[in-house]
């Protein structure tokens, strides 16, 4: 191994799927002892890549060269050989396990446990050490923060002798504090001489944490550059491969009437347990609220309760002052003609009938309107002109209406539902996760939307795992942590460290201090 | 991205991989023709020619389907709100007594009011006895394959029972009901051809295949022309989104559980009213369970369930026809290559699928525009 070869340089690498092209002649290097960040829109191909290069598929044509050597890497048994360790974005964890199992899992060496369990811890003690790693062997996984879990998993890789590591998606379930310390940790792991290869969509954290950056579009590797001489615009354009622009603009709220009000709600979530505890806001026409929190605080029970999927066990809700049935008469079709459309948080699982064509999509929750009906039958001539309409609207591609709904891009199935929903001309909105895997190029437009539709005096409650979009597009930002709403900013006002702070369980008059 | 790779044609899944599952099914068949020494080709020809060689044959094949459409249909309609419904045995049983229940008590009536009013009975009993699965599925959360199955051998002791101690007539050895009137009879298709004019050879089949491709058109409408349908059909992929929408999950499994053993009970119009004319034991023969088969093959849509039910109606007939030609081929032979069929077009459907899809793209590589 030479000081000067790359840790990992790939040679025209080519992957297809069928018809689809993953990956284009993929030239890549990345630099010893680095942090490289990958960015790219949803379908780019990095995740292709990186599976290539950790052997769980293999390449149609091209090279894969680990420190100058020339390596096949056939399956992930060769990747760690190889040294190089992935960090799922989904943990590969066995819960009740502890961390030490968990790590010698796959690794333990010889029949008897005890002889590589003592091994294995001193090896554990001495990694946690060397790279600033606090976790305690001897805990289950059940019992760490999703942060400490994070940790475990960098701490597998490197127990296996990674000296690449890979990591796709890291912050997506981490606060902004947790976030912050998963930095330092690669920059540690940096000075130790490990290669970090980072795959993200947030371009803020590029910024924050790389050295270098390669950005993929549409399978191909479209540019390296060295993060200090770069910027998010310019990495923006070469991911969509236009202007795009970041900043929401919108001009200070005009809140009119309270459209929706919500009193002491309390609801209950899977196995009972009570994930809104006593919530109460409201939002009034012509303003944007936000809820931020981390992924898993109640705000997803919060929205389907207000939306009349999920019961509430106490409390109630008012449109325009008057009360809906959201305990036991809970209906979605009756919300719905009270005026709440709802974008649901997951549109594959709710928000859309994936096997369903397009047009079929365009109407449901509203397919008892009385325009769509023609004696007993659907009035399909009219279903069809109307999901036409749509489509144009909000420039859903490609525009027909006949496709089937699984085979339009995220961007664009989101539209669908937006287009649905907005185009009823609610009173209410209820947006959940509006952009999650939407590329950024329709995130764009979404937003854009979302702001016009506030103009236009609609009361809009979103819900975001996303802090930069919470930021950038509510009036008011309420954080919702562990069932209880702790804080409340103005949107203009905010810093991310104060929410992050809020987020993390703080509560809200501590984190001004 | 990886999704994109499975996309075929509907020409390849709705054409060439039935038939290659069919081709399969005969193969094995063949071979295990072959192994108690008979010729497999001559058996295939014996087979073909049982079933559409000549009228009276063809007669008997089309009854067949009509069973087969009747419980293909009623298990389709269920599939598409995502409920196994495996009791069309049991639900077409009940229906034979709704339909014995009209012919026997208001055969003073004329025939078409007979029949209409058998009809509606036949559906009614077959929707009933659905719907208590049904409502326990929607209500308690009962399983429906298991509430299902025990309604089947229930509506099998019910009308042993009713057979045997209430409907008999007094002195009759045999546990069935006595004939219906001549008034209360559906006509054979050959006698109702023979009033215009049109000489065919006997058979069994009856005016109720008419009824058969009536069902096939109303579930077509049913299924993607309503709103009805549109609900059962979201309920059926996706609860989440049903429940996101407004729709009752609860209420579409009770309404469609119902369609499906309506559906079921129309089996014994064909049966009782328009072959037997007597309510009798087992008439069902496990036309239901084989309507499984067909509508899996039928991939849950009319017209595919049309030509299943032909296919299967043509290897009861042509079966039968074999098992007499051939005594070495018995009939449970005959039951072995329904039993293969059902094998490679049911449960293995997707046997050759990925074989299909590499082949396709290898010969086709038209790049498609990419859903990036």
């Amino acid at each position: 191994m030479t000081a000067s070869a790359p840790a990992i340089e790939l040679r025209g690498i080519n992957k297809s799927f069928g018809p689809v092209h993953a990956n284009k002649n993929i030239n890549l290097s990345v630099e010893n002892a680095t942090i490289h960040g990958i960015v790219g829109e949803n379908g780019a191909g990095k995740s292709t890549l990186m599976s290539i290069l950790y052997g769980f598929y293999q390449a149609d044509s091209g090279e894969i060269q680990v420190d100058g050597k020339p390596t096949r890497i056939a399956d992930s048994e060769a990747a760690i050989a190889a040294g190089i360790g992935m960090v799922h974005q989904h943990f590969m964890l066995v819960e009740p396990f502890t961390v030490l199992e968990n790590v010698i899992l796959g690794a333990e060496g010889g029949g008897r446990l005890a002889g590589g369990m003592g091994k294995a811890r001193e090896e554990l003690e001495r990694l946690e050490r060397e790279y600033g790693l606090d976790v305690d062997p001897d805990a289950t996984i059940e019992s760490l923060s999703v942060g400490a879990q994070q940790r475990v998993e960098i701490l597998k890789a490197l127990f296996r002798g990674a000296r690449i590591l890979i990591l796709d998606e890291p912050t997506g379930v981490l606060t902004p504090k947790e976030a912050d310390e998963l930095f330092k940790i690669l920059h540690v792991l940096k000075e130790q001489g490990t290669t970090v290869v980072l795959i993200t969509h947030k371009l803020r954290e590029i910024m924050a944490a790389t050295d270098n950056v390669s950005v993929m579009r549409q399978g191909e590797m479209v540019a390296t550059r060295k993060t200090a001489e770069t910027s998010m615009e310019e990495l923006a354009e070469l991911m969509v491969g236009r202007k795009v622009l970041l900043r929401v603009d919108k001009t200070p709220a005009e809140p009119g009437d309270e459209a929706l009000k919500v009193e002491n709600l309390t609801v209950r979530g899977g196995r009972g347990v009570l994930r809104v505890k006593d919530v109460s806001f409201n939002v009034k026409r012509g303003e944007i609220v936000g809820i931020a929190g981390v992924a898993g605080n109640g705000q997803s029970e919060l929205l389907e309760a207000i939306a009349g999927i999920r019961h509430a066990e106490a409390g109630r809700v008012l449109i325009e002052g008057q009360p809906i049935g959201v305990k036991d008469s809970a209906d979605p079709a009756i919300l719905r003609e009270r005026g709440v459309a709802h974008v649901p948080e997951d549109r594959h699982r709710m928000g859309l009938v994936m096997p369903f064509e397009e047009y079929e999509n365009s109407i449901l929750g509203y397919h008892n309107a009385q325009r769509y009906q023609s004696g007993l039958l659907l009035n399909l001539g009219v279903i069809r002109d109307d999901a036409m309409d749509k489509i144009e609207k909000f420039d859903i591609r490609p525009p027909n209406c006949r496709l089937k709904t699984s085979n339009f891009s995220g961007g664009n199935q989101q539209k669908i539902v937006l287009a649905r929903e907005i185009e009823t001309d609610p009173t209410v909105l209820l947006i959940g996760q509006p952009t999650r895997g939407v590329d950024i190029g329709a995130i764009e437009f979404i937003h854009r939307r979302i702001v016009e539709l506030r103009d236009a005096g609609k009361a809009i409650l979103l819900v975001s795992v996303e802090l930069d979009e919470i930021m950038s597009l509510a009036d008011r930002i309420l954080v919702m942590f562990d069932g209880t709403l702790v804080g409340e900013r103005a949107g203009g006002t905010a810093t991310e460290g104060e929410l992050g702070l809020m987020m993390a369980g703080i509560d809200g008059r501590e984190a001004a201090q | 991205m990886s999704t994109a790779s499975d996309q075929l044609p509907r020409w390849i899944t709705l054409g060439v991989i039935p038939f290659l599952n069919l081709l399969a099914a005969f193969v094995v068949s063949g071979l295990v023709v072959l192994l108690i020494g008979e010729d497999p080709i001559e058996a295939v020809g014996i087979l073909i020619w049982g079933a559409f060689g000549f009228g009276e044959g063809v007669g008997y094949t089309l009854y067949y389907t009509t069973n087969f459409v009747f419980t293909g249909l009623a298990f389709a309609v269920a599939f598409h709100c995502g409920l196994f419904n495996i009791g069309a045995e049991g639900q077409a049983y009940l229906g034979g007594l709704g339909a014995a229940l009209v012919c026997l008590h208001l055969d003073f009536l004329p025939l078409p009011l007979i029949a209409l009013l058998a009809i509606a009975a036949a559906a009614l009993f077959g929707a009933g006895w659905a719907f208590v699965p049904g409502y326990l599925q929607a209500k308690r959360g009962s399983h429906i394959v298991i509430t299902t199955i025990m309604f089947n051998f229930i509506a099998s002791a019910l009308m042993v029972y009713l057979l045997v101690n209430v409907m008999a007539p007094p002195g009759k050895m045999a546990p069935e009901t006595r004939t219906f009137d001549e008034s209360a009879r559906l006509p054979f298709m050959h006698a109702a051809l023979e009033w215009i004019g049109i000489d065919i050879p006997q058979s069994p089949l009856n005016l109720t295949f008419f009824l058969a491709l009536l069902c096939c058109l109303l579930v077509w409408l049913l299924i993607w022309r309503t709103r009805l349908g549109y609900e059962i059909r979201t309920v059926g992929i996706s609860p989440s989104a049903a429940a996101y929408a407004g729709i009752s999950t609860a209420r579409l499994t009770v309404i469609a559980m119902a369609i499906s053993g309506a559906l079921a009970g129309f089996l014994a119009v064909n049966e009782i009213m328009g072959v037997q004319h007597r309510l009798l034991l087992d008439f069902t023969a496990g036309y239901g369970f084989v309507g499984i088969a067909v509508a899996l093959m039928g991939r849950s849509h009319p017209v595919g369930i049309f030509f299943a039910a032909l296919l299967f109606g043509a290897l009861y007939q042509g079966g039968a026809e074999l098992s007499f030609e051939k005594p070495k081929i018995t009939r449970e032979m005959v039951v072995v290559i329904q039993g293969l069929v059902i094998l490679f077009a049911g449960a293995l459907e997707h046997m050759f699928r990925p074989q299909i899809t590499a082949l396709y793209h290898r010969l086709a590589p038209s790049p498609k525009p990419s859903e990036a």
